[in-house]
């Protein structure tokens, strides 16, 4: 939704759009979101990467989900293939940055002190300390929380959203908000799933489809190396079909 | 607990509306809040009271609308009222429907005493 056109007056609020205040008072309709501004910050890192081809990801999970092990196994499957860039978001170190480093991929950190999510603005200012030439694929790994990083874009093109099967199959019924806006849903840890008879994966997926969501749901262990395939080819139709968006969208402008 | 920061962002955006219209003071602000936004209005009602201390909206009190999760059905074209986890149409089941209300965070309305030469109502 934008806050220019008026689409963003819904059935839910089209009444009240509309009701002035009746005592007196200057009353201005605004109908802005909350989060224009950090919109405008995210549009402007999204123009960023495309004009560098980039496809930019985020992943989001709780902490523990094992966001910077499938990194650290996505870096090693697809070297001399595709090159690929990180920005760690944690509220501390810069740990996870290092392991990034140490796999041989350029990483960025964000310590976010206190706060319990990335914003636009924050992925903004280190875009700068980040080269992104000859750069296929920027993930950005936001702050380890299944509520807060939902609520913002950061100029991402794909959200990805991992669910370890540690924490339960139910959690897209827990955290609608958070698996509503998953592109794809990586299933991880599954070489646990033998020692949890509770945790069933079909019934993690017919919660998802009661979001009506239509994300793959990959399951994939990153230790073991099982079923990365199906992520990888994922992470491979998008990287071709931002390829061809990106060439069609030179060969449109002749500057 | 990213209540406060969209707090700050909504006292900036009604510190601009106000000084647009040359306010003197704000009492009311409105805002839609939908169930899929990710906010939670209580908590966004407890960060605001720290949020406004000492700017234009002071004593301003917060009207938080809550909206409700309705759907739009692709299959069968009806429009019903959904909990939150469950996108489906009421009508035919399906999950194949929009989202037609519902993840709204929207600033709607700001009520002021406008200054001397600005009076009375206005829109943007």
């Amino acid at each position: 939704m934008c806050d220019t056109c008026g689409c963003n007056i819904t059935p839910g609020n089209r009444e009240l759009a509309f009701r002035l205040a009746a005592d007196g008072a200057g009353a201005v309709t605004v109908l802005q979101s909350l989060l224009a501004e950090n919109d405008k910050t995210a549009a402007h890192n999204r123009a960023h990467f495309d004009r560098r081809g980039v496809l930019a990801v985020n992943l989001m999970s709780s902490p523990g989900a094992g966001k910077t092990r499938l990194l650290e196994a996505t870096i090693d499957a697809l070297r001399g293939e595709a090159a690929i860039a990180v920005v760690e978001g944690d509220l501390e170190t810069d740990n996870d940055a290092a392991r990034i480093r140490a796999k041989g991929a350029p990483a960025v950190q964000i310590t976010t002190g206190s706060a319990c999510h990335l914003d636009a603005a924050m992925v903004h200012d280190v875009l700068h300390r980040i080269d992104l030439d000859g750069v296929d694929i920027l993930f950005i790994e936001n702050v380890g929380n299944l509520v807060c990083p939902a609520s913002f874009d950061l100029g991402q093109h794909r959200n990805v959203v991992l669910l370890s099967v540690t924490e339960g199959d139910d959690k897209p019924a827990k955290y609608p908000v958070m698996f509503r806006v998953a592109d794809s849903v990586l299933l991880t840890k599954t070489d646990l799933l033998p020692l949890l008879d509770d945790f069933d994966p079909a019934r993690t997926e017919a919660y998802l489809r009661d979001l009506a969501s239509v994300a793959p749901l990959l399951p994939l262990s990153a230790k073991q190396g099982g079923g990365l395939d199906g992520w990888l080819a994922w992470l491979r139709r998008e990287l071709t079909a931002r390829r061809g968006l990106d060439a069609g969208q030179s060969a449109a402008s002749p500057s | 607990m990213h209540e406060l920061s969209l707090c700050q962002a909504l006292i900036e955006q009604v510190d601009s509306v106000a000084r647009r219209h040359g306010a003197v003071a704000v009492h009311r602000i409105r805002l839609s809040i939908g169930p899929l936004s990710g906010v939670e209005p209580d908590l966004l009602a407890h960060a605001y009271a720290l949020a406004k201390a000492g700017t234009v909206a002071e004593n301003a009190e917060l009207e938080l609308v809550r909206s409700p999760v309705t759907v739009h059905c692709t299959d069968c074209g009806a429009e019903t009222d959904v909990a939150p986890n469950r996108l489906r149409c009421g009508a035919c089941g399906t999950n194949r429907v929009t989202l037609a209300s519902g993840d709204e965070l929207l600033l709607m309305h700001v009520e002021m005493t406008a200054g001397e030469s600005r009076k009375g109502a206005s829109h943007v």
